[in-house]
């Protein structure tokens, strides 16, 4: 049963064909927070220090949260927050593979948390600022929300990236393996065109993309770390399904309880 | 012939009504009723049709779904309701100021300190009264409570964290 009011249907989205366009970027967004969620959950109780456990542990709640509320405003008739997540095979995923990859070290975790959640940060403002109406509020709700995970991920990159050589370099090794990937956090849903087109939206992922760029590099490197070269080219393949076999064992362990009773009632 | 009386029919639900009702919902998580939390953002009744509208303190919030249930079954119990269509909404923004006096004494009583205007203010601690306190976690045992120690009377705080553009008071 739905939780949220039902979405507005704004003007600006007329046709079917924008409102399909609309509903395949939110449900991609949806997914990215629904695997990173899942990833996060991966730390609770053994996190590095009390603090972080219980701050990841949230930004988990958070993201849990944040996916079926997306899956909830996107779906089609029919379609219910607890089907898309658990009832889907991966290549039916649209989540970036930044979001699917194993955990990894610490500093990996960091790195992956702070270039997504400012990723986040930069296509909800786009959305917050749209003439979409409910979608508009929802994504101003959201970007209130995950401010808290950018706070995280900052002070422990700046304390990561400061701590001497062995830290520095594993993060620096962090962000030269996920960097393209986090590029890739920004390829195109089908039919974006139609929505700038229209108005709808502001600004496309791949403007997205630069502002994105702008607000991080920086930060990157007044802490001392590179950003790796081919730093404009993505590695991605997760918006159209293609995903790396991390998912798979990811969504095996996730959809274990769901699958042992598909017709229960929680 | 004498004409039967009739079964007096319920009288008609009102806002005041359904407003009262819900004072009777608790909060899952505290000690305190939703009306008291702030959470309700409108109430309007046709008929016997009814609609309650709620807002989040924040959207991934656990207790949604418990408190969305707990509005439904106790409006549904008022005589003469129909339907009763209860749902949750992105704006306005749940913010402290919403929570009411009465609920302020409470969840101070609780151990919950409540900031007044904004969450740039040093915190008070609940215990002692003290805003010589410093933030440990912006994290704390739920999505909307961050932890702070209160370097007086040296007891760990849990304050109201809403979803906000303000910075949180980090103390001394």
């Amino acid at each position: 049963m739905a939780l949220w009011a039902a979405p507005d249907a704004p003007a600006v989205l007329g046709d079917g064909a924008r409102r399909e366009a609309l509903r395949a970027m939110l449900l991609a967004w949806a997914d990215d927070e629904l695997i990173l969620g899942h990833r996060h959950s991966e730390w609770t109780g053994v996190a590095p220090d009390i603090e972080s456990d219980v701050a990841l542990s949230s930004i988990a709640q958070d993201e849990l949260g944040h996916a079926r509320l997306l899956y909830e405003q996107a779906a089609a008739e029919g379609q219910s927050p607890d089907r898309l997540a658990f009832g889907r095979r991966p290549e039916a995923f649209r989540n970036a593979t930044l979001v699917e990859r194993e955990n990894g070290d610490w500093a990996s975790t960091i790195v992956r948390i702070w270039l997504y959640d400012h990723a986040d940060a930069a296509r909800l403002a786009v959305l917050a600022d749209s003439p979409l109406g409910s979608f508009a509020a929802l994504a101003r709700t959201l970007g209130r929300e995950e401010k808290y995970h950018r706070l995280f991920a900052d002070a422990w990159l700046e304390r990561l990236a400061r701590a001497g050589d062995d830290s520095r370099g594993r993060v620096q090794a962090a962000l030269d393996a996920l960097w393209r990937e986090a590029l890739a956090v920004f390829e195109p849903s089908p039919g974006e065109e139609a929505l700038l087109a229209a108005g709808a939206l502001v600004a496309g992922a791949a403007e997205q993309a630069v502002r994105w760029a702008s607000a991080v590099v920086p930060r990157l490197e007044a802490l001392g770390l590179r950003v790796p070269p081919e730093r404009d080219v993505p590695v991605g393949g997760g918006r159209s399904g293609r995903h790396t076999p991390a998912l798979a064992a990811l969504l095996d362990e996730m959809t274990s309880v769901s699958r042992s009773d598909p017709e229960a009632r929680w | 012939m004498t004409a039967r009386a009739k079964p007096s029919p319920a009288p008609p639900v009102d806002t005041g009504a359904v407003l009262r009702a819900l004072a009777e919902v608790e909060d899952p998580e505290l000690p305190i009723a939703i009306t008291e939390m702030g959470l309700v953002h409108a109430v309007s009744v046709r008929g016997g049709a009814v609609r309650v509208e709620l807002l989040p303190t924040f959207s991934g919030c656990p207790a949604l779904e418990v408190i969305r249930d707990r509005v439904r079954r106790r409006v549904a119990a008022l005589p003469g309701i129909q339907t009763v269509d209860v749902a949750f909404v992105f704006e306005p923004a749940w913010t402290v100021g919403r929570i009411t006096e009465a609920g302020r004494a409470r969840l101070r009583e609780h151990g919950v300190s409540v900031p007044r205007a904004g969450l740039a203010e040093p915190a008070t601690c609940p215990h002692c009264g003290s805003t010589n306190t410093v933030l440990e976690n912006p994290f704390g045992p739920t999505l909307c409570r961050a932890i702070y120690y209160c370097r007086d009377c040296r007891n760990p705080v849990e304050r109201f964290k809403p979803s906000s553009d303000e910075p949180l008071a980090q103390g001394r």
